[in-house]
């Protein structure tokens, strides 16, 4: 057994501590409850740098929790887009909590503590996710994730945040439990083991035609991907209050999908096994079909959450196809989009979030003249959705530029179509909202309308400069991302 | 002196303690005498099951009569390990017998409660310790006998029909329980299991003995409640005091369960039962239904007792499927899910002993703002819940883990499909309670109600505590049954 | 004809089993359904101590000049099986003595209906 690294419990151990915390200081002190978030978020991500060195530097810290059947542990144990994954989650939830205080307090809403409560819990499970050492971990930890994050999705209470808690949990466990498990069981009857190991562990142990229909398995049974059919429950979650929507619906939940995908498609199946498998084929058609439906039906949305989701589902399809290509181009491009879209949406979300807490808007119909009065929400909104299309000088340029080549690598002209389709859809659906705010002329503004809460500001602009950063200085991440397919 | 006569004492111990109940008669006296011997019980059988995995199998001659002539008792690794089952859950539910039944049973009657308990307990543990086929009716009737009298003990009315349904469908599977054993005396002259297992062969091809293998079958599967002989179950669970659900949930089925693998793997053989009859598929037929039919039928239930009570029709389904598979990992996963569905069902019994304490009952209209109000136990009854649904870190993952392993090895993966799809109907029904539990706010007026007492929670904790523990460390119970599932195939080969 | 009659005692017991069965099952009357079930474990009774029965074997009491005996066991056997019986039935009494004090009724159709269930 290698040396037991702590460092990575201890990062997962302390947001739990904090929501321990929270509990016990409740709602007598809201400030001290609120600070031991943002200081346990700082101090996490704080304690995330040096082990993105070690990674960096080719080191693999792992650590061994339990062993619930013999030969497979739960472990954790760390690699470049697991870093990656881990980097995004810690660092956008220092922003998102500076934001959750200005929008949970502007907004009134109830059963703050809870909310901040199961938000720690919910990261710390989220970290086990990027750090899980093999597939049986990872499976354990995306499970725990949909759990934990239930009482946020129906943090209202009331009888729509039931519905929508149904649906979530309905599709998430339905297809985890009915596809996703039986994947993993049959993984670990053909290969033996679930370590995640490069080349993958699946070549040469059944016909292509078994591995097809374990590859799709996999990919539909991980729900928090929301490929299409199984992409109902990321607009239900939308009733959740907008930093849950923003950091566990845009990046923490989904991006753990996607991330899986890629992890399972390098080192499970490997890209050389997967490159011959009839099943991808398939699958690269289901998910073309969903990144263009998925933006069609973000056209027809009037919520400004409900377009937001519908195009994150359509993101998450880039990230798919990136991870099923099954060319280097491929997989570097998708491990970026994970980054670049985390903070281009998480910036959108923030908007949507500011626009409801000051004008109490939430319908885009409603947003004629908006812009005047909130011209720092709008502009950042502008960011974000000018990297989410792919536009020079935003980070999701780079994302882009990868799949692009991945889809040429692989020789399907087809899908570099869809993608380019996708991106002018993106203009459509996204770009009308600024317009709207800045151009039109108001129809009866209320009065008193002004900017969003200052902490929201904050958030927006950190998140909307980073989009620019990431333009800028990828390196870092491109690093980690061509290290996956070393 | 003692320690050689642990397995006498295993059985003899709470058979004499029950009389003395009634001697004692003071029902806070007489509690804590049966916890005292509920306790002896589980460390003798912690004693047992230790010496068999460090030692081997111990024999037992009772009153020195040497087998085949005289009756054995054999503790062997599966044998020690439903020891251990039976008297743990013995032993904590006894440990929340004390406030419960003070509450829920007519003082008078409260010492009966006990000894009657005390009984069932001697029963099921006489049934797992004998070495000796006849013997196994005895202590089947001995704890059916009492099971009738502790379920007819609840408070509703409802409680004497189910106890007298319960006494006719329990009597007639005990008499072709004994049919069978008679026909196999007849064809073999003895009543030793193992001299059976060895003599058996002989004249495995007549039609007595296939005669005597389907009256066995029958009436074993009567017992253990497998669907559709599964009738008596739901309205004894739903009836029973708390106190008693709990207990026979979590041992009553457990214990059948352990005589079907017996007679069928170690005296017929593994052959026999699954090549030339055809046990697998039969089994196989109604373990399916068994988990979907039971299952759908929980989620209408209004009773909270009898959803839980038809959710282990299911899982009897899930532990029978393992077995239908006759394979090592098949084996394994069911008798896993023997300790593992005891854990958690017991737990949520106790749990919703705990709602009935104060609301009466558990119906679904008692759970409305349960959240707020008792959130220990509602947190029992969701942890419980995950349990059951199969979720990672619990007990019902492991076991559902080898059942579909198990499934695929066989090249069955519509069966597979099956055990998931299982699973999901668990997660219908556990969530009907969550939202009830979580999403309605009551009125501060109307309640008058708080958590459960202490003396009730400390035992549902300790059950679930169990079944996440279980889930998380399975060094103890996948080693026991995965060595106790191959000795029972190395069996009848 | 001597499959018939050579074995008779088993198709009393046959007969006897089949019998008390039905009445368990078709009688809504519960002491009748008693009444049945002790017919059934009778007959189970009978088959024990029929199989016991050696040919020319006298009863087993050691006498000089007697070679074969017949098996004692299943005799010994039953007489628990006997208990059980008496066990059994007593406490099927003792429960419909409750039942019709809280019912006022020991006809099963009658109690569920008025406990409107199935």
């Amino acid at each position: 057994m290698e040396q037991q690294h702590y460092l990575m419990p201890l990062i997962m151990v302390l947001p739990l501590i904090a929501a321990a915390l929270i509990r016990i200081i409740g709602d007598k002190n809201p400030n001290l409850r609120e600070a031991v978030s943002i200081i346990t978020a700082i101090i996490v991500f704080g304690l995330l740098i040096p082990l993105a060195n070690m990674v960096m530097q080719g080191e693999r810290p792992s650590f061994l929790i339990a062993e619930p059947f013999p030969g497979i542990p739960i472990e954790l144990s760390l690699e470049p887009l697991g870093m990656m994954f881990a980097l995004i989650a810690g660092f956008l939830w220092i922003i998102t909590t500076v934001y959750a205080i200005g929008y949970m307090r502007g907004h009134h809403e109830k059963n703050q503590t809870r909310f901040y409560m199961f938000f720690a819990i919910a990261i710390s499970v989220t970290l086990g996710v990027a750090f899980s050492g093999n597939l049986f971990t990872l499976f354990v930890f995306y499970e725990v994730l949909t759990l934990s994050t239930y009482p946020l999705v129906t943090h209202a209470g009331t009888d729509a945040a039931r519905r929508a808690g149904r649906v979530y949990l309905g599709i998430l466990l339905s297809t985890s439990i009915c596809f996703l498990l039986l994947a993993l069981i049959w993984t670990y009857y053909l290969a033996g083991t679930l370590e995640f190991t490069s080349g993958g562990i699946l070549s040469g142990t059944a016909s292509n035609m078994t591995l097809s229909v374990i590859l799709l398995l996999f990919f539909f049974g991980v729900g928090k991907a929301a490929i299409m059919p199984f992409h109902r429950w990321l607009p239900a979650a939308m009733v959740a209050p907008t930093p849950v929507s923003a950091l566990l619906h845009a990046v923490a939940v989904v991006k753990a999908g996607v991330f899986t995908l890629i992890k399972i498609s390098v080192y499970i199946f490997g890209i050389n096994t997967l490159i011959e498998l009839p099943g991808r084929e398939i699958l690269l058609y289901v998910v073309a079909i969903s990144i263009l439906l998925a933006s069609l039906t973000a056209m027809t949305k009037d919520n400004l959450k409900a377009r937001l989701a519908y195009s994150t589902i359509s993101q998450l399809g880039y990230v798919t196809l990136g991870a099923i290509l099954a060319t280097s181009a491929g997989i570097i491009g998708a491990s970026m989009h994970i980054v670049m879209h985390a903070f281009a949406k998480i910036t959108l979300f923030f908007a949507a979030g500011a626009i409801l807490v000051a004008a109490h808007k939430s319908e885009i119909s409603q947003l004629d003249g908006l812009g005047r009065k909130m011209p720092f929400t709008f502009a950042a909104y502008t960011i974000g959705a000018l990297s989410i299309i792919g536009m020079p000088p935003f980070g999701g340029m780079w994302s882009k530029w990868y799949l692009a080549l991945g889809t040429l690598q692989a020789g399907e002209l087809f899908l570099l179509a869809t993608l380019m389709i996708s991106s002018l859809l993106n203009i459509a659906y996204l770009l009308p909202i600024p317009l709207r705010g800045f151009i039109r002329q108001p129809e009866n503004q209320e009065p008193g309308l002004k900017e969003a809460p200052l902490n929201c500001l904050i958030a927006m602009t950190v998140t909307s400069v980073m989009c620019l950063v990431l333009f800028i200085y990828p390196d870092p991440w491109y690093m980690l991302a061509s290290m996956i397919v070393d | 002196m003692i320690s050689d006569n642990l397995p006498a004492l295993q059985v003899v111990l709470p058979l004499i303690a029950a009389p003395l109940c009634l001697i004692i008669h003071r029902p806070k006296l007489v509690w804590l005498f049966a916890l005292f011997i509920c306790l002896i019980s589980l460390g003798i059988s912690i004693e047992l099951l230790s010496a068999v995995i460090n030692t081997g199998p111990i024999s037992y001659e009772m009153g020195d009569w040497a087998p085949p002539w005289g009756i054995e008792y054999r503790v062997d690794k599966i044998s020690g390990f439903v020891l251990l089952i039976v008297s743990m859950i013995g032993a904590v539910v006894m440990l929340y017998a004390g406030k419960s039944i003070e509450h829920e049973i007519a003082p008078h009657k409260q010492t009966l409660f006990y000894s009657a308990y005390l009984l069932c307990l001697t029963g099921l543990l006489g049934i797992v310790i004998t070495g000796d086929a006849f013997n196994i009716f005895v202590f089947l009737e001995i704890s059916s006998l009492s099971t009738y009298t502790l379920v007819s003990l609840g408070k509703d009315r409802r409680a004497l029909t189910a106890a007298f349904q319960y006494l006719i469908m329990g009597t007639l599977g005990a008499t072709f329980i004994l049919i069978g054993i008679g026909l196999m005396y007849m064809m073999t002259g003895t009543l030793n299991i193992l001299d059976l297992a060895q003599r058996i062969p002989e004249v495995l091809e007549t039609r007595t003995i296939r005669a005597a293998f389907a009256f066995l079958t029958v009436g074993i599967c009567l017992k253990l409640a497998l669907f559709p002989l599964h009738l008596w179950l739901p309205n004894s669970y739903a009836y029973a005091p708390s106190s008693a659900s709990a207990f026979l949930s979590a041992t009553a089925t457990k214990v059948a369960i352990y005589v079907l693998l017996r007679f069928v793997f170690t005296i017929f053989g593994v052959t026999f039962a699954f090549e030339i009859m055809p046990m697998g598929t039969v089994l196989m037929l109604m373990a399916i239904p068994a988990i979907l039919i039971g299952s759908t039928v929980a989620i209408f239930q209004q009773n909270i007792k009898r959803m839980l009570a038809y959710s282990s029709v299911a899982q009897i389904g899930y532990m029978i499927l393992g077995i239908s598979f006759a394979s090592v990992t098949g084996l394994t996963s069911g008798i896993l899910h023997l300790f593992n569905h005891a854990l958690m069902k017991g737990g949520l019994f106790l749990a919703l002993g705990g709602i009935a304490y104060h609301m009466g009952a558990a119906r679904i209209e008692h759970f409305k703002g349960l959240g707020q109000i008792m959130p220990w136990t509602m947190a029992a009854i969701v942890v419980g819940g995950l349990s059951l649904i199969g979720v990672p870190l619990t007990v019902g993952f492991i076991s559902k883990w080898y059942l579909v392993l198990a499934a695929l090895e066989q090249g069955y993966w519509p069966i597979a499909v099956v055990v998931l799809v299982g699973s999901l109907l668990a997660v219908i029904y556990m969530w009907k309670l969550v939202e009830a539990a979580y999403f309605n706010n009551v009125e501060p007026s109307e309640v008058v109600v708080k958590e459960a007492p202490l003396q009730l929670l400390i035992p549902t904790w300790l059950l679930i505590g169990a079944s996440i523990y279980f889930g998380i460390n399975t060094d103890l119970t996948i080693g026991v049954a995965q060595q106790a599932a191959e000795m029972l195939m190395g069996a009848g080969q | 004809m001597n499959t018939f009659l050579g074995l008779y005692n088993y198709w009393i017991v046959i007969v006897l089993m089949m019998t008390g069965f039905y009445i368990v099952i078709a009688q809504g009357n519960l002491i009748k359904k008693v009444v049945g079930l002790n017919i059934f474990q009778t007959s189970v009774i009978i088959l024990y101590v029929s199989m016991g029965k050696v040919k020319d074997g006298a009863a087993p009491i050691l006498t000089d000049g007697i070679e074969i005996y017949s098996n004692p066991l299943p005799h010994v056997l039953m007489l628990t099986a006997i208990v059980v019986g008496v066990a059994t039935t007593a406490l099927a009494l003792a429960l419909i003595v409750r039942i019709y004090e809280d019912y006022g009724s020991i006809e099963e159709d009658d109690i569920h209906k008025q406990d409107g269930s199935f």
